[in-house]
């Protein structure tokens, strides 16, 4: 048996513990054994995709114990790829950190690892009780995270973020309680089994159990009703961190995609909290895009952006087929990619506009207006959706794939919030770059070296809009595997269960 | 036996329910810490009651789960853990802000 499914979870931790013990050495060493991890995370992840993309799934017994009984990790296409985008999205975020936000608190280096620990963790982990474990490592990883660098902005925030998630994590033990209660397992396959051939009268207490894990991921994704934490707490962490966190909601939207796909199946006999994504979602996105309009500050306005992409990925999860699940996958990367890149980017322009600093309204005139400029163009028309970049193409797989069944609400939508957006970040370029008074600040040119991450980041709009063909040649084959859910069930269990 | 463990839930949870719903971080914590006793005894219940049951499987009449008690000490640990985590927090908050409102903006009177 392959022992490489466990080494995205073993590295990151193996890191945060070495980091640990280097606190008296200095931050320079432990940036060293930070960026080496996530450097080899990277291509671990890569290596894992490479083995997943023949459609195989590999399972991991953890302690050997066969199944239904311990704990395993599972290693899909979809797990392949939530892997990857984590490390592509970690290694520049980690660099750009490197260069100061990583000296303005302490262990950065410690709880970076271990945040990234957590997320592999939920991605590959076929159990529901291990992704409570894996969703409360990341989360309190994410507390201190969001913590980082301090000030009273930040602990206001934090504690709101904070007992909020801790109710949450209350709702996710009753779902978990209840679904031991009546299924008697906690193994997603083992679940996916007992659900489909569950009695009648188990009906209502699998629905309330269902109900109550869309509300816990609805929490973590920031979807209508859950998502008031989100722009304040974005708003307020350092530039790195809020870059980090935009794979943050991404776990949530994959939690509900394994879970109401695997075991809460749409046609299956509790399909209620399924039927629920698609009108959730397309309110999420019209409340969101209205908000991106109405926003003040440019911090604000990039989490309400955040909340739009949480929207469309859900419509395409919503629909229930092949060509709404492959849009979505293809549109995750995009979405989490741009947005950290321009989280990453608002840092530098803040510092530049002296005084005014990221509120909408005249500030002083950048000193590298067309460097950020271009960078910012770039990474707008990528978030509204404009050709020839990677948003463009992911909202017309999206409106293709809607085009039979639910074309009049999701098309009119999805378009307008595109609209809004586009309006929302035109005039927000022409403030941030035209409308401007007084003299640049001086010394607050940022070198290439030091903007390297955020173009990398936004860049992958660019490159995923160039291959575009075996992106969606891989989301494809990922839907296809995801709504053929007796594919993972035969892997995890194999000859044990009938 | 069950009547009384799904009651002494209810009441549990709907103290918590009240208390994390108030506008002062000490009651909100305590709700915190109260919502999580609930969850702990329904994980523990999840597992169905029974006494003088042995906890491993025997040819001898019924066993007690013993899963739910591995959950429900590792929800422990975990709650634990963060209810410390927001206490520190909170008085954090309470020091940096001024004032204990969990929105962080003191009284509008």
């Amino acid at each position: 048996m392959s022992h490489w499914i466990i080494l995205p979870l073993l590295l990151p931790l193996a890191a945060g513990m070495l980091n640990l013990l280097l606190v008296r050495a200095g931050v320079g060493a432990q940036r060293v054994v930070s960026l080496l991890t996530t450097f080899a995370l990277l291509l671990f992840s890569l290596l894992l995709l490479a083995r997943a993309a023949s459609g195989h799934i590999d399972v991991y017994e953890l302690g050997n114990w066969p199944a239904p009984f311990g704990i395993v990790l599972v290693l899909d296409r979809l797990s392949a790829l939530m892997l990857v985008l984590t490390a592509l999205l970690a290694l520049p975020v980690l660099a750009h950190a490197c260069f100061d936000d990583d000296r303005r608190g302490r262990d950065f280096h410690v709880l970076y690892p271990l945040q990234l620990l957590g997320l592999n963790g939920a991605f590959l982990t076929g159990d529901l009780f291990n992704l409570f474990v894996f969703f409360e490592i990341l989360l309190i990883a994410s507390y201190c995270l969001a913590m980082h660098g301090q000030g009273p902005e930040r602990t206001r925030n934090a504690l709101r973020y904070v007992v909020l998630n801790l109710i949450g994590s209350s709702l996710f033990l009753i779902a978990l309680g209840v679904i031991y209660g009546v299924c008697g397992s906690l193994n997603m396959a083992d679940l996916a089994v007992k659900v489909a051939g569950s009695a009648p009268d188990q009906a209502p207490l699998l629905h309330a159990a269902a109900l109550l894990l869309l509300t816990v991921f609805g929490l973590k994704s920031a979807i209508l009703p859950l998502f008031l934490w989100l722009p304040g707490l974005y708003a307020a962490v350092l530039p790195s961190v809020a870059a980090l966190f935009a794979i943050m909601t991404k776990v949530g939207v994959y939690a509900i995609l394994r879970t109401q796909s695997l075991i809460f199946a749409a046609h299956g006999p509790v399909a209620q909290s399924a039927d629920l994504l698609l009108p959730l979602a397309l309110v999420t996105l019209a409340v969101g895009s209205l908000c991106v309009l109405g926003s003040r500050r440019l911090r604000e306005l990039l989490a309400w952006l955040v909340i739009v992409s949480v929207g469309t990925l859900l419509a395409g999860i919503g629909l229930w087929n092949e060509a709404g699940i492959s849009a979505s996958l293809y549109y995750l990367p995009h979405t989490t990619l741009v947005t950290a890149g321009l989280f990453l980017l608002e840092g530098y322009m803040t510092r530049q506009r002296g005084a005014a600093a990221d509120r909408l309204e005249p500030g002083a005139p950048m000193s590298q207006p067309d460097l950020f400029g271009t960078l910012f163009l770039l990474g707008a028309m990528a978030s509204a959706g404009l050709p020839p970049l990677s948003g463009f193409v992911g909202k017309i797989l999206l409106l293709q794939a809607a085009a039979q069944t639910h074309a009049a609400w999701l098309w009119t939508i999805v378009l307008g919030a595109s609209l809004l957006s586009l309006v929302a970040l035109g005039r927000c370029g022409s403030m941030l770059f035209w409308k401007t008074e007084g003299v640049p600040v001086s010394g607050t040119a940022v070198s290439w070296m030091r903007l390297a991450p955020a173009t990398a980041l936004i860049l992958a709009a660019v490159v995923l809009a160039a291959m575009a063909g075996s992106v969606t040649a891989y989301t494809q084959a990922t839907a296809d595997q995801i709504l053929t859910p007796r594919i993972y069930i035969e892997a995890v269990l194999g000859g044990v269960n009938p | 036996m069950e009547i009384l463990a799904a009651c002494v839930i209810a009441v549990l949870v709907a103290c918590g329910v009240y208390l994390v719903l108030r506008a002062r971080t000490f009651t909100v914590v305590l709700g915190l810490s109260l919502l999580s006793y609930a969850v702990n005894l329904f994980l523990f219940f999840s597992g169905r009651l029974m006494t003088g049951a042995p906890p491993l499987a025997t040819s001898l009449g019924p066993t007690a789960d013993p899963l739910p008690q591995a959950l429900v000490l590792t929800a422990i640990v975990i709650g634990f853990g963060m209810t410390a985590f927001v206490v520190i927090l909170a008085l954090r908050a309470r020091g940096e802000l001024g004032n204990d409102h969990v929105d962080g903006r003191g009284d509008k009177s």
